[in-house]
């Protein structure tokens, strides 16, 4: 028999006869419905709370905002995606201004080009399918536009998030966007940059992904 | 290859944990080290929960896990056919031997050398690095407490924290003379250090291994909880990724995943939620630019499928991995991981780990406890862990009339003296004439009584029995 059977045989024939399944109640998960407003408050105060930076814009000053953080930081080149509106915007901005760190498009197979990514991006900028007050996090729903590695590997991760794409909590995030319906290859909760406590408990920042995470939120 | 053979070098012998014990006590450091860790846990994890209702929410915790597990062989079945539906292949194992051989296969056909390694306690259970070196195949630890135990050639002391038994200094030290890196007792060098030597190995490995925290039924989605992001790197920039798992692990809806997540991050290190909440449904698309080409998952049983036959037991297998129940427990704190000498120390360990390997073995784990009930009373989704420890203590001595006993190596902590004396007891309780005729002998005879009883009287003073027995004193008293 295989060892497939042999387990799934075992557990069906259990000694112990049939078990019943207890009934199961979120209602201790739900939140009272906040207003956005509140909903920004507590994203950032939580974010804040694990070392992310909040940036408060509109559709007309993110740009601005960006050349900002990315100036002070002497971001070299920015990693954007193509298709996405937030690419698309860059990519025309920058025809205008100097402001802006030369801007790089994840368009071709990792394997073509894993060591520049890993070695000589400084930052990158993805979009959000929404994010999470309760715990100050982001969802991303990487695909061939912004690929997984565009959220982990540059030091610095910019995402751009619309505030009225906040959900309270993660169970309501998940029920309001049917995520049951569908998951993609890959799905992630982003709270806050790369961090490690595994050296007596001290907290260091950018172990393996980004040392910066810095959301914009669009108001 | 045989079970001896599977053992690494620095494998130690479960049984000698009184020894172990002791010399653990005798170390300032070690005991530093844990004293220090576990009382800022236990504070992060209290004000964590401030403002939840944190008894509806482990009742609800304690639910899910219940209803997954009432469902084991269905959800199972459920969760291959979705797995295998996101083009995830599906593998099963008996045993950890099983499970290592499953891996060296998928490493075989893709002619892998080297594989980068997420944390995951069943690959600890399986001791699959060191198999896997055996094959000619170099597995290395990615996350930074995995990867200090492994250069250490140590095993994890926690099951959260994998080197919380170790300071800076000495973490310095180790790296400075396995890596090269300089000495300094700057966390954040040493954490740039390590990035820099793990990101060259992330870029060149074939395979990555990962474990999985919750895997949803209903999706085929594999859940994987982390702060570091070295569980995405392994999960998404080697071509192959192989997921191990517990057969408990699987939950029926992603619902179900948002209350274990809430419990989970808060019980463990007092976070709120991890940096990244990783969940994987499938390999890379045709249309997508990264990401493993295939997605392996290996369901491990070893020894479950048993545990999951009584009642009782059977709440051991509701465990989410927290940690909350050593970080609180009192024996944990005072003597370190390594003492238990098992995969999982201190109290899940101790209910978990006689199932895997026999109570003959583990004889001494149950009782490595002072029943406090810490442990029952931090765990997340309420597993009567004190009450598990009087079963596998009973189960240890032989069983008794209400449990028959179960466990691989049940009696093997029996004394035929002390069960002989037992017997005598309760026969003379049941036999009035007897009693009376006994106690009274045993005060007559009091000076005989031996002044040092075991290790009852290390750290007392031995009991005196009275000079008359309770009857001839209530008879004076005329009652
Ligand atoms: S037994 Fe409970 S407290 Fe201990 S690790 Fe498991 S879930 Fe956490």
């Amino acid at each position: 028999m295989s060892s497939r059977d042999t387990i799934l045989q075992r557990l069906r024939n259990r000694t112990g006869g049939e078990l019943t399944a207890p009934e199961c109640d979120f209602s201790v998960l739900k939140r009272p419905d906040w207003s956005t407003t509140e909903r920004i408050a507590l994203f950032e105060k939580m974010i804040e709370s694990v070392h992310g930076e909040v940036h408060h814009c509109t559709e007309d000053s993110w740009v601005d905002r960006l050349a900002e953080i990315l100036g002070t930081r002497g971001a070299r080149n920015l990693l954007i995606p193509k298709e996405h509106e937030i690419g698309v915007k860059l990519r025309s901005a920058t025809l205008g201004r100097e402001d802006l760190p030369h801007l790089l498009i994840y368009d071709e197979p990792i394997e073509s080009w894993q060591s520049v990514l890993f070695n000589d991006v400084d930052a990158s900028i993805t979009s959000t399918r929404g994010g999470i007050a309760e715990t100050g996090s982001l969802i991303l729903w990487p695909n061939s536009d912004e690929p997984r590695l565009m959220s982990l590997v540059a030091p610095i991760h910019i995402a751009v998030l619309f505030a009225s794409e906040l959900y309270t909590t993660f169970h309501e995030a998940m029920q309001v966007q049917n995520w049951k319906a569908g998951m993609p290859t890959n799905a992630l909760l982003i709270s806050g940059p790369s961090k490690t406590a595994d050296i007596e408990q001290t907290l260091a920042y950018g172990v393996h992904g980004p040392k910066e995470l810095i959301v914009l939120i669009i108001e | 290859m045989s079970d001896t053979a599977r053992h690494s070098p620095h494998h130690v012998d479960v049984k000698e944990f009184h020894p172990r014990a002791h010399e653990a006590l005798h170390n300032p450091q070690i005991r530093q080290n844990f004293r220090k860790a576990m009382d800022g846990l236990m504070t992060k994890r209290k004000s964590a929960f401030e403002g939840w209702d944190l008894e509806t929410l482990r009742d609800l915790g304690a639910n899910v896990r219940m209803r997954a597990l009432a469902n084991l062989p269905d959800l199972l079945e459920q969760l291959e056919q979705k797995l295998t539906e996101n083009s995830i292949k599906v593998h099963w194992a008996v045993d950890g031997d099983e499970a290592c051989r499953i891996v060296r296969d998928i490493c075989k056909a893709r002619d892998a050398k080297t594989v980068i390694k997420g944390k995951s306690m069943v690959s600890e259970e399986m001791e699959l690095n060191h198999y896997l070196k055996e094959q000619g195949i170099e597995a290395l630890e990615s996350d930074l407490g995995e990867y200090i135990v492994q250069l250490a050639e140590e095993t994890p002391s926690h099951i959260i924290m994998p080197a919380i038994h170790k300071n800076t200094g000495e973490i310095s030290k180790l790296l400075h003379e396995k890596t090269g890196t300089d000495l300094s007792n700057d966390v954040e060098y040493l954490t740039a250090a390590a990035r820099l030597q793990l990101r060259e190995k992330f870029m060149n490995a074939d395979v990555g291994v990962s474990g999985v925290n919750f895997a949803v039924a209903e999706t085929g989605t594999l859940c994987l909880v982390e702060n570091e992001g070295n569980g995405r790197m392994t999960t998404t920039v080697p071509k192959c990724h192989i997921a191990v798992t517990g057969i408990e692990k699987v939950v029926p809806n992603l619902e179900d995943v948002s209350a274990l997540l809430a419990l989970l991050t808060r019980s463990a290190t007092g976070q709120h939620i991890t940096t990244y909440f990783n969940m994987i449904s499938g390999p890379r698309k045709a249309e997508e630019l990264d990401g493993p080409e295939e997605v392996h998952v290996v369901l491990v049983d070893n020894g479950r499928s048993s545990i999951y036959q009584d009642d009782e037991l059977l709440d051991t297998l509701r465990c989410i991995r927290c940690g909350a129940c050593m970080n609180h427990c009192p024996v944990y704190t005072r003597v370190g991981g390594h003492t238990y000498g098992t995969t999982y120390p201190g109290p899940i360990g101790k209910i978990l780990m006689p199932h895997l390997i026999g109570l003959d073995e583990g004889r001494h784990l149950p009782s490595a406890s002072s029943l406090c009930g810490a442990c029952g009373e931090v765990c997340p989704v309420k597993i009567p862990i004190p009450d598990l420890l009087v079963r596998l203590r009973q189960e240890s001595v032989d069983g008794d009339k209400l449990h028959p006993a179960k466990v691989r190596g049940h009696g093997a902590k029996r004394n035929a003296v002390e069960a002989m004396i037992w017997k005598g007891w309760s026969w003379m309780h049941a036999h009035p004439g007897a009693y009376r005729f006994g106690t009274n002998l045993a005060a007559r005879f009091r000076m005989l009584q031996p002044g040092k009883m075991g290790s009852w009287t290390q750290f007392r003073t031995s009991p005196k029995l009275a000079p008359k027995t309770l009857h001839e004193q209530l008879k004076e008293r005329g009652q």
